[in-house]
Order: structure tokens, then sequence, then C-alpha cells
């Protein structure tokens, strides 16, 4: 059991969380992490939606690793991560209908998010499958993390609400207060990962050369 | 005709790739530290883009599509296996015929030749074209043949140029600016696209 939960397993399941970030400090899988951020729930099943993947994917790729041959690595990861996307995609379309109507396109486009095959070539190619079952789950959860700060700070700002319920009380409309509409717009949450990865490095100053 | 025209202006300026659906991010910034590289990216996209739409499309009408191979079968489910497998064939191919026809543009592209196949903008207008078929056909955003998809895939594909020729010719200008040191690099490239995506937004009301 100690074996199992050892410091270097620990490392590569904390280290993406914060010092290493995959959002933050490697920029991978910037593409979904900013159009599925305009309200929160939509943000935690994303979130989720990759950690399970990278996760297996990460799983299934570490047990292949010494059969795959090298020149064709990329077309078989792809297919592993594709036929992963295609379940979750199915299960969601059973489960949380709504929500998968409103990721629209960005469930497929998680088989070409760069923290998967990051993930994959760095880390699942060279370990065995219980760290890079951690390092899947670490990687996802990071990200999810920047997921729901940016879904977080979007939807109260702009629709004054969170998971759909009002938490702006009425007596601040009353005496003026607005939903800033700007929140909505793609451009925005550009604009606030770009203030997240400011935070988030003046943070963490100590740690960089 | 018209609604060929239509599609491409519309995908180059108003669904742009980056600024409306942030697809492609990850090379997009990686890659647009100088023009020249950023436009032999944009090219090899545009190009690979405009091979793997209509492709995908015919898959789509003929293969995967209710009722297209077998009647009263829906094999939409399997879209994106093969969507992938016929991008990374077909980047597969584009990466030996550069490096057969222009070894300088290969080795400037390096690493960044191989990773088009899992560039979002690719295999996102590929599953953008396969919502679309589905739409009324008097939508402005609809597909409904092969010049259709061909003026998507290169709309969709010059969009994709102008952003991130833009983007490094910014970056190129700002290596000379002053910037907060933990904002420096990537912070401020965020907030530069954010206000880049902020003035493409102007033309979302555009109709022709």
């Amino acid at each position: 059991m100690s074996k199992l939960f050892s410091a270097e397993n620990k490392a590569a399941f904390t280290g993406p969380l914060n010092v290493n970030n995959p959002v933050a400090v490697q920029v991978l899988g910037i593409c979904s992490a900013l159009a599925v951020t305009s309200q929160l729930k939509p943000a935690i099943v994303m979130g989720l939606s990759v950690t399970v993947i990278t996760a297996f994917s990460n799983v299934i790729i570490s047990l292949l690793r010494k059969t795959i041959p090298n020149r064709i690595r990329i077309i078989v990861q792809l297919v592993v991560v594709a036929a992963l996307v295609t379940i979750v995609s199915q299960l969601l379309k059973a489960y949380v209908y709504d929500v998968s109507v409103q990721l629209s396109v960005y469930v497929g486009l998680i088989i070409t998010n760069c923290i998967l095959m990051g993930r994959l070539e760095a880390f699942a190619m060279q370990n065995g499958p219980w760290p890079s079952f951690l390092d899947g789950i670490g990687n996802g959860l990071g990200y999810a993390a920047i997921l729901v700060i940016v879904g977080f700070v979007r939807e109260l700002f702009g629709f004054g609400t969170l998971f759909g319920y009002n938490v702006i009380p009425q007596f601040m409309y009353d005496a003026g207060y607005q939903n800033n509409g700007m929140m909505v717009m793609p451009a925005m949450s550009l604009i606030i990962v770009g203030l997240v990865i400011w935070a988030h490095r003046a943070y963490n100053k100590e740690e960089e050369k | 005709m018209e609604h060929m025209l239509s599609l491409f202006v519309r995908s180059i300026f108003v669904d742009n790739m980056i600024f409306a659906f942030f697809l492609g991010m990850c090379s997009y910034l990686a890659v647009s530290k100088n023009v020249k590289t950023a436009l032999g990216l944009g090219i090899a996209v545009t190009f690979v883009l405009l091979v793997t739409v209509p492709v995908d499309y015919a898959l789509q009408t003929y293969v995967l599509g209710p009722d297209a191979l077998v009647a009263g079968v829906d094999l939409t489910f399997l879209a994106f296996i093969l969507f992938i497998a016929v991008i990374a064939g077909m980047v597969q191919l584009v990466e030996m015929i550069v490096e057969r026809f222009s070894p300088s543009l290969y080795a400037s592209l390096g690493i960044f030749l191989p990773l088009i196949a899992v560039n979002c903008a690719i295999m996102g207008a590929s599953l953008f074209m396969q919502q679309r078929v589905t739409m009324e056909p008097t939508n402005a955003q609809f597909i409904g043949g092969f010049g259709d998809a061909i003026a998507y895939a290169l709309g969709s594909g010059i969009g994709w140029l102008l952003a991130i020729v833009g983007l490094a010719a910014i970056r190129e200008k700002m290596a000379y600016t002053d910037v907060p040191k933990p904002l420096q690099g990537l912070g401020i490239t965020f907030i530069t696209v954010g206000l880049m995506a902020l003035a493409f937004m102007c033309f979302s009301g555009l109709n022709i």
C-alpha cells in the first residue's frame, strides 16, 4: 500500500494541480478551456470528462507502450483517445443531455486536446499504469480547476447566477447593479485566463527560474 | 454560388476559428513568435483543412449519416474515430510532400507539422461541418454540397491564417515593451488575443 502512494507517485498527482498546472504553466488544452466556461455547470462537466479520459487513456497507452511501434504511435494514441471520447460523449448524451447540447462540438474536440497527447507522449509512454493513472487524474483535475475558476467568474458577473441559481440579491439590481454582458462574450474568457495566469505566476514566483 | 461566397466570407470574419471558437489555440500561441513561421504554419493548416473537410463531408453524407449506408442505421457515433483517422492520414501525407518539395519549410516548422493532426481547428472544422449539414437550408451557415464544404474549409483556413499572422506581428513589436514580470510571455499574449477578439466581434452582424 505504501508503495502505491510513494513520493514519486504523489508528485505525479499533485504537481499538475498547482506548480505544473497544464493550462496555466504548460499552456495545453486552451481551446476547450476558453469555450465551455461561460457557465459553471458545463465547465465542471467538461473538467470531469477530461479527467476521466486522460486517466484511462494514460492507463491504456501505458499498458500498450512496449508493443506500439514508434512510427505509428500518434495514430494509435489518437484511436485510443477517440474511442474513449466516443464512450464519454454517448454517456453525456444519455444522462446530461442539456449540458451535452451546450458543449456541442467541444466534447468531440477532447480528442485533439493537447493535454491528452502531451501526457500520453511525455508520461504514459515511459511509465507504468498506476503512476500514469495518477498523472492523468492530476492533470485532469488541474485543468478542471482552471475551468471552474473561469466559469465561476464569468457566470457570476455575466449572468449574476451560480449553477443557474440567482446569487446577486434583488436589492443590488434595484440599486442600479447590472450584469456585465461582456463576460458572456468569448473575448472575455481569453482576458480572464490571461489574468489567472498572471496571478498564478506572481504567486509561484519563487519556484520559477 | 451566392451562398458559397457568403459562407466563405462568414467563416473568415464572423465564425473565425480563433476569435469565435478558440480552435487551434495551442499551436496558435506557440508558433506566433515570428511572422514567417506563422505564415508557413497558416498555409499548412489551410491546406490540410481544404483536404480533410471535403473528405469528411463525403464520409458524413455517404457513410455516417442516417440511412446513408444501410437504411435505418445511423452511424454518426463513429464520426470521431473516422474523422481523426482521415486527419492523421492527411497530415502524414502533407508532411511527406513538404519534406520532399520544400525541405527548408519542413525544417522551420519542425515538430509543429505532425502536430497539425491534433490541431483542434482541423477536427473542429469537420465537427462543425457535421453539425451544419443538418441545419435548415435557409441558414447562413448551412453546408449542402462539396462546393459549400470547400468554401467553408478555405474560409476557416484563411481566417486562422489571418489571426496567427496578426498575432505574430503584434508579438514581434511587443518584445520591445515593458510588461510586468509575471505577466510577460503567456499572460500578455492571452490578453492581446482577447483584445483582438473584441475587435473581431464588430464583424458579428455582417451579412451578405
